[in-house]
């Protein structure tokens, strides 16, 4: 229990030891320790960026759905739309053919009635040529009465 | 127990005041008054050697307290790692993060060295306080039974296995504290400074004549706070772990007062034990904490008391 030279060895150990400690043991173990906060602090930050990226993207691909079927329901608007204009006009078309086929058939009846017409005419001339002849018992000149004739036809 | 066949054996051979006469002696190495260097063989004789002795016990015990304390800390930061820590990196990072969060606490300056002594205080007084755990008598049987074969006689081998049991090696470190309180005022105050803090308050007033009147009273109230800083931080430590190894040997005394006694004293031993289980760190947390408010006062230059 005596104050002796101990009080001074102590002095010095502690000397020694505090100067160990602070060049080799406390730098390494704080900066060991700051290093893992710090990459602790970088994983969080980048779960945290990771998860605003996951929803971002979850908006995007919101956004590109609504968009894609946005355009999708035009194409099938637009495309409707088309083919109701095709229809239209191949209708046109279809009336205007019909139109020029029923003209075309009309032109043709027409021909075919006049020519029948015709027909029926110098026939039925031929016809009256043959029954004045015999009525009349005698031929009838052709020259003389075709005058006459014709008139008739054409009376007809 | 052993303790109990060790204290009935040293009831056959010494009192119970010699029993604990002998635990509190340490084990001194110095020259005696006849010019001899050797090993005191009584408290008388270690009286005798004056000042240059030392209490090889104790101080060796610091000692190799302080290279465990280094050699386990200084082989994990060796090889540390930021990954995710295991085993002893976790035990050595708990203390360091500890100390660091006091230090950041209640020491807001720059200075690389007050962290890693607070560490250094830290862990080298708890263990030296944990020294009080093993069984009294373990240790200095061992060291009487090395000292016998060595041919010494049994009664005058002294072994005290707790440093901070010592005051040498309290007040040692306490002044170390102590200059560097001194070192730091003076450097951050500027030597005036600090005198001015010693002179200055708690009595000043604007005019001159009656500020010098004042400084003998206020070196008087200030003076002895200044000193009172390693003196109460050593004998702090030492009266805490002194009282706490009386109350060891007292109770291993008991144990050879028959059954009753010694069962009763084992059931204390374990409350104690238990108890001082807080004490030693607590002491251990203490020193440092005061040494890091120590230092931060020595840094405060604002004059706001």
């Amino acid at each position: 229990m005596n104050i002796n030279a101990t009080l001074i060895g102590q002095m010095v150990a502690f000397a020694i030891f505090i100067f160990l400690t602070m060049r080799f043991v406390w730098p390494p173990i704080v900066a060991a320790m700051a290093e893992r906060t710090k990459r602790i602090a970088d994983g969080l930050q980048a779960a945290d960026r990771a998860e605003k990226d996951l929803e971002l993207a979850k908006q995007k691909v919101v956004e590109q759905l609504t968009s894609a079927k946005k355009e999708a329901a035009a194409i099938i608007d637009s495309a409707n739309k088309r083919a109701i204009e095709i229809v239209e006009e191949a209708k046109a078309k279809a009336l205007v053919e019909a139109g020029r086929v029923k003209a075309s058939a009309e032109a043709e009846i027409e021909q075919a009635t006049s020519r029948a017409k015709e027909e029926l005419r110098s026939k039925v001339v031929v016809l009256a040529l043959a029954g004045a002849e015999k009525i009349l018992g005698s031929s009838i000149d052709q020259n003389a009465h075709n005058e006459l004739v014709n008139k008739l036809a054409a009376e007809l | 127990m052993s303790d109990v066949e060790h204290a009935a054996e040293h009831h056959e051979a010494l009192t119970s005041s010699q029993y604990i006469q002998h635990h509190l002696t340490n084990l001194t190495y110095g020259q005696l008054p006849d010019g001899t260097w050797t090993f005191a063989a009584n408290a008388a004789e270690a009286k005798s050697m004056g000042f240059w002795a030392v209490n090889v016990d104790t101080m060796g015990w610091s000692l190799v307290l302080a290279t465990v304390f280094f050699l386990i800390f200084r082989s994990v930061a060796k090889k540390i790692t930021s990954d995710v820590p295991t085993g002893a990196q976790n035990a050595v990072e708990m203390a360091v993060e500890f100390v660091e969060e006091n230090v950041k606490g209640m020491f807001p300056y720059k200075n690389k060295m007050v962290a890693p002594m607070a560490l250094t205080i830290f862990v080298w007084v708890f263990l030296m306080n944990a020294m009080d755990l093993f069984a009294i008598d373990l240790l200095p049987e061992i060291a009487k039974w090395i000292g016998v074969q060595m041919g010494a006689n049994p009664h005058e081998v002294f072994f005290k296995v707790v440093p901070s049991t010592d005051p040498n090696i309290t007040l040692g470190m306490a002044f170390c504290v102590f200059i560097l309180i001194l070192w730091y005022s003076i450097t951050q105050k500027g030597p005036i400074g600090f005198i001015k803090e010693l002179t200055m308050h708690p009595f000043s007033s604007k005019n001159v004549v009656i500020q010098t009147f004042f400084i003998p009273f206020n070196l008087i109230l200030e003076l002895p706070g200044l000193i009172a800083k390693p003196v109460s931080l050593g004998l702090r430590l030492f009266g805490n772990l002194y009282a706490g190894e009386i109350v060891f040997i007292l109770l291993a005394i008991m144990y050879g007062a028959g059954y009753v006694f010694a069962s009763f004293a084992g059931l204390l031993q374990i409350f104690w034990a238990l108890f001082h289980l807080l004490i030693i760190y607590l002491q251990a947390l203490i020193f440092m904490i005061l040494t890091i408010v120590y230092m931060s006062l020595s840094y405060q230059t604002d004059e706001g008391h």
